[in-house]
């Protein structure tokens, strides 16, 4: 794993003794004491993610006239200040590029976060776009450390300088936490109450440990998996990718069509004509889990694939999402997964999988 | 009675031309926490090497193959509600028992010295 790069944290994971795997050019750690245990930390305490894999833009300028708001499906000119939004990137097909968050920090200052394989085409596709301001790659330079999980609010209160009980969902703060200057939001990728810490390299270490002894449990993208698997969230790469449309992963309802975006008249008419492939959450009401990459049948005839697949534990069995044909579809017939070892049948379920309470 | 070790990480116990089939600690602690095993039918014959039985855990999948083949004659049942048995205690819990039909098969396998050596050239 010599050519992959390595977060401000590695050191951390190899005191830890995590198990490492390669992950998007990254070396990122895959499990530290084992997934089950990490993800029941998150549910039910508090799990600590390191996902400075992930990339961060800045863009300073007119939000109206640089041509940032055509960009991506979120209208950045509407979010208010100090909120943040979840969106996509896409191509003029309608496909997906990436799926994003945009942070509006001011009149004329954003922050993009996106994920770590598409960093480079991201930042190209977006800066093509614009006529004015000035677009910043600090992927580098920053580290996301995320706390997740019912105990996430305690633990994290004592490094910020204000009450984090002001923080509403999808809102965040631009603060000091270790007199350095970071940016704390109220978001995550695992269903629970948590945040997202955006800070320089130099800090990191300090913050990491500083949380881990105030009693958050170091959790890999293992668990991060299965606990956003679990709520039903989309994974770039799986559910989606640049020949998917948000329609067809099952993500529609995300994007607005109140403004201009790339890709926009392609989804305007997938919704008129229908799209030809639909996003299908599914269980086997078993412990065998559906993987990445199974066939789906149905009245013995390949109707789609399986895009994300994992035992659940809050479940107890296994959960999947699968993309079929939506003409060959029928929700009312019984369907299966079919492997090289036999097949395992599948039941339609709603999303999200796992419900708090 | 010894231990032996196959390439797979499946390991042997020999006794009476009964052999008792399990995975090593190494196996499981690379599969993580384990959630479902699929186990052999009793009677079916398997040569050395066939994957015979299946095991998943939370990430991955993989098949197990039997290191010396033969009849299964039993099957650990209790790892159909408890899989997680071979995470506490993989070296002492057994998946199926075969009766062996060539006790030479298992003389080839590694001993633990062996397989020890084997894990440091992973």
């Amino acid at each position: 794993m010599e050519n992959l790069k390595r977060t401000a944290l590695f050191d951390k994971h190899v005191e830890l003794g995590a198990k490492n795997i390669g992950f998007c050019g990254w070396d990122m750690p895959v499990q530290y004491e084992g997934i089950l245990k990490e993800h029941d930390a998150c549910r039910n305490k508090a799990a600590l993610f390191d996902t400075s894999h992930m990339g961060e833009f800045f863009f300073e300028g007119n939000l109206l006239f640089s041509g940032i708001n055509d960009a991506t499906t979120v209208d950045v000119l509407t979010l208010p200040i100090g909120k943040c939004k979840y969106g996509f990137l896409l191509n003029k097909d309608g496909g997906v590029i990436d799926d994003l968050i945009i942070y509006k920090a001011g009149e004329e200052r954003l922050m993009f976060v996106v994920n770590a394989s598409r960093i480079n085409i991201d930042f190209k596709t977006i800066n093509d776009q614009l006529h004015n301001g000035v677009f910043t790659d600090a992927s580098d330079q920053t580290s996301k450390i995320d706390i997740q999980g019912p105990k996430a609010k305690e633990i994290l209160q004592e490094l910020v300088s204000f009450d984090l009980n002001e923080l509403g969902f999808f809102s965040f703060a631009e603060t000091d936490i270790m007199d350095s200057f970071a940016i704390v939001s109220r978001t995550g990728y695992t269903g629970e109450l948590g945040y997202e810490l955006y800070i320089d390299n130099k800090v990191a270490p300090l913050v990491w440990d500083k949380l881990v002894n105030r009693g958050a449990v170091p959790a890999g993208l293992g668990a991060r998996d299965v606990l956003r698997l679990e709520m039903g969230y989309s994974l770039y790469g799986q559910e989606l990718d640049e020949n998917t449309t948000p329609i067809e992963a099952g993500v529609g309802f995300f994007v607005k069509y109140d403004k201009h975006f790339t890709g926009k008249e392609a989804l305007l008419k997938q919704k008129e004509e229908g799209a030809p492939r639909k996003s299908i959450p599914f269980t086997t009401n078993s412990k065998r889990a559906p993987r990445h990459g199974m066939d789906i049948f149905q009245n013995d005839q390949k109707i789609g694939v399986v895009t994300s697949g994992t035992f659940s534990p809050c479940v107890s069995s296994g959960i999947g999402i699968g993309s079929v044909d939506a003409k060959l579809f029928d929700k009312e017939v019984p369907f299966e997964l079919r492997t090289g070892r036999g097949s395992i049948p599948i039941f339609m379920a709603k999303l999200p999988f796992y419900n708090k309470n | 009675m010894s231990k032996r070790y196959s390439n797979e990480h499946e390991w042997a116990i020999l006794d009476g031309g009964i052999a008792s089939i399990g995975l090593s600690a190494y196996a499981v602690e690379q599969l993580g926490d384990i959630t479902f095993v699929e186990l052999p039918e009793i009677g079916a014959e398997a040569n050395k090497d066939d994957s015979i039985a299946f095991i998943e855990s939370v990430k991955a999948a993989s098949d197990i193959y039997t290191p010396v083949g033969g009849e299964v004659v039993e099957s650990n049942e209790k790892l159909e509600d408890t899989p997680e048995l071979l995470n506490e205690a993989a070296e002492t819990t057994w998946i199926f028992k075969l009766k062996v039909s060539d006790s030479s098969e298992f003389e080839t396998l590694m001993d633990e010295a062996a397989y020890k050596a084997y894990l440091d050239t992973l």
